[in-house]
């Protein structure tokens, strides 16, 4: 490195500090701060809520309660079927926002709203079209049939797919914004030529769009869904976890533990997905610091 | 001008088809929040898509305080402020001084804490909540602002980390070296070579972390529960706990919480999404 080579810079000042360039010795410095956070808000909070649970018993009683079961199945409906359904309707989109035209770029900037408000607002929102009594969507289902609507928050899969379409609603903006970049890097040049040699939509997608956007799709996905294992406010905002505790997901259990002082349970249900979350962090790691 | 193809208007007739469900999808929530907003008590509750009599009484309520849940709605907006420029600054100072160090002076073990702050990037934020809000509860810091304000950064400064290092490692490392043959000291390089050359990234980073902080809702409501220590979010969270929750007042402090990340992500939308999303995803 250049800048150890230079003048007095590599005189040893201190003996701390012997063997070390003032430089690195700044990099340590600045380093600091970090890791002063890092030790004191990750490694000791996660070292001590793993002792915490150490013991079997809470296992037992987690395996025991149905409630657990319920969320475990939950996430991973949420997981495999909710985030599928949403990275497809983002590749989708992302088609349609790429298309050059002036009504579409305004469109885009509308799009981006869900991603940009806060949660909270937006969620108890749909909570409230959502009220079987005074809710618009019932209010216009009764307009349009004469019929009264479902009660959407009282049934477990109905409130469920709810809580799965708040989720799509607000992260889908993000993800079509990415996948829109993804496909803006492809070459114009190979569509043109496909287009020369006559070539229909669906040959277009899944000869030249689909193979260079594979790898960023599935990076997507896999980002998604570790995110998604830490979506609290779609399921909690809606539905609070019921109708009695059937539509919990592990990041709202953990805290339904916490707030019944049931703490080494509510790190026992974390330590329970670790088996989903450590694979999807293990493969991210090793694409990210590629 | 010349006459649009049968084909044209086929096209855009279909993305049209497209572009309206799209529109009606992402704006009627938010719709629905403005419409409770200027709405009389009495025609929010009949399903009318427009109030017969729109009305800002309800902002006046809120400005004025004039209901038990908004008693103290100014200092819990002035909270939610406090904590968000907090966590800004205090983000962008932990995470600039790493991306330099790791980055630029190469320190040793950079790559290590780097993938450290990955690893906690990663890790999904409502499962460290659970240990982190006993820990601060053993740190004496719980019901007070730094607990939030620590979270947060925490959460943030990962990410800040990895953008930024990405930015600088863009930097010419020439750069540098002609500093240091001027005689420059590293922290004379810090400010007045690499600081200047960051400023988007760092405008960037800097606009993440306050509308993390800023729209927060399970840290805030975990950490504080003092009704004068809360955030807006937990405040609008404990509207919920009355049988019959104002609504109407409720879509208005809502409204009126969403205004400013809205109106901060617009003015610097250029930088988020360049900056942003870039750093995201590295395909």
């Amino acid at each position: 490195m250049a800048i150890t080579l230079s003048g007095d810079q590599t005189i040893p000042s201190a003996p701390l500090s012997s063997r070390l360039t003032p430089a690195q010795v700044w990099g340590i410095v600045l380093l600091a701060p970090y890791l002063l956070v890092f030790l004191a808000f990750v490694v000791y909070p996660v070292g001590y809520g793993l002792w915490l649970a150490r013991a079997p018993e809470n296992y037992v009683a987690l395996y025991n309660d149905p409630i657990f079961a319920r969320a475990a199945v939950n996430t991973l409906i949420f997981l495999v079927i909710g985030i599928n359904i949403k990275m497809l309707i983002a590749l989708f989109l992302s088609g349609f926002f790429a298309q050059q035209r002036t009504w579409i770029k305004w469109l885009s900037v509308i799009f981006i709203l869900p991603w940009a408000v806060p949660s909270i607002p937006t969620i108890l929102s749909v909570r409230f079209m959502l009220n079987p009594e005074w809710g618009m969507v019932n209010h216009f289902i009764f307009t349009l049939t004469g019929d009264d609507g479902p009660n959407w928050l009282n049934d477990p899969t109905v409130a469920l797919t709810m809580a799965i379409a708040v989720h799509i609603w607000k992260s889908l903006p993000f993800w079509t914004l990415i996948l829109i970049t993804g496909r803006l890097a492809i070459s114009h040049d190979l569509f043109e030529a496909a287009e020369v040699d006559g070539a229909s939509w669906w040959q277009k997608f899944r000869y030249i769009t689909w193979p260079s956007m594979q790898t960023l799709y599935v990076t997507c996905t896999l980002l998604s869904m570790i995110w998604t294992l830490g979506d609290f406010n779609s399921v909690y905002l809606l539905t609070g976890g019921g109708p009695a505790d059937l539509t919990h997901v592990l990041s709202t259990l953990g805290i339904r533990y916490l707030r019944l002082d049931q703490l080494s349970l509510a790190m026992a249900s974390i330590v329970c997905a670790m088996p989903f979350v450590l694979p999807l962090v293990y493969f991210m790691m090793k694409r990210l610091s590629r | 001008m010349k006459l649009p193809t049968l084909r044209e208007v086929a096209t855009e007739a279909r993305l049209l088809l497209i572009g309206i469900p799209v529109f009606l999808w992402t704006m009627i929530p938010i719709y629905h929040m403005f419409l409770f907003a200027i709405s009389p008590k009495e025609d929010a509750f009949s399903g009318k898509l427009w109030p017969d009599h729109p009305t800002l009484h309800n902002f006046s309520i809120v400005f004025n305080q004039q209901h038990y849940f908004l008693r103290d709605f100014y200092v819990q907006f002035w909270n939610s402020t406090l904590i968000a420029a907090a966590v800004g600054v205090l983000t962008l100072f932990i995470a600039t001084a790493a991306a330099f160090s790791i980055s630029r002076l190469r320190v040793p073990g950079g790559r290590v804490v780097m993938n450290l702050a990955l690893f906690t990037y990663f890790i999904p934020a409502a499962f460290l909540a659970v240990p982190m809000y006993r820990t601060m509860g053993n740190y004496g810091l719980l019901n007070n602002h730094w607990s939030l304000i620590l979270a947060m950064v925490t959460i943030a400064s990962p990410y800040a980390i990895w953008v930024l290092k990405q930015a600088s490692d863009k930097l010419p490392v020439e750069l540098d070296e002609a500093a240091v043959m001027d005689g420059a000291t590293t922290l004379q390089i810090f400010r007045l070579v690499y600081l200047p050359l960051m400023m988007p990234s760092l405008v960037a980073i800097g606009t993440y972390a306050v509308l993390l902080a800023w729209n927060e809702y399970l840290y805030a409501f975990l950490l504080l529960s003092n009704d004068r220590e809360i955030t807006l979010p937990v405040a609008l969270g404990n509207f919920l706990a009355a049988d019959d929750s104002p609504w109407e007042l409720l879509m208005t402090t809502g409204f009126i919480y969403a205004l400013p990340p809205a109106a901060i992500y617009y003015a610097f939308r250029r930088y988020m999404v360049g900056g942003l999303t870039a750093g995201a995803v590295k395909s």
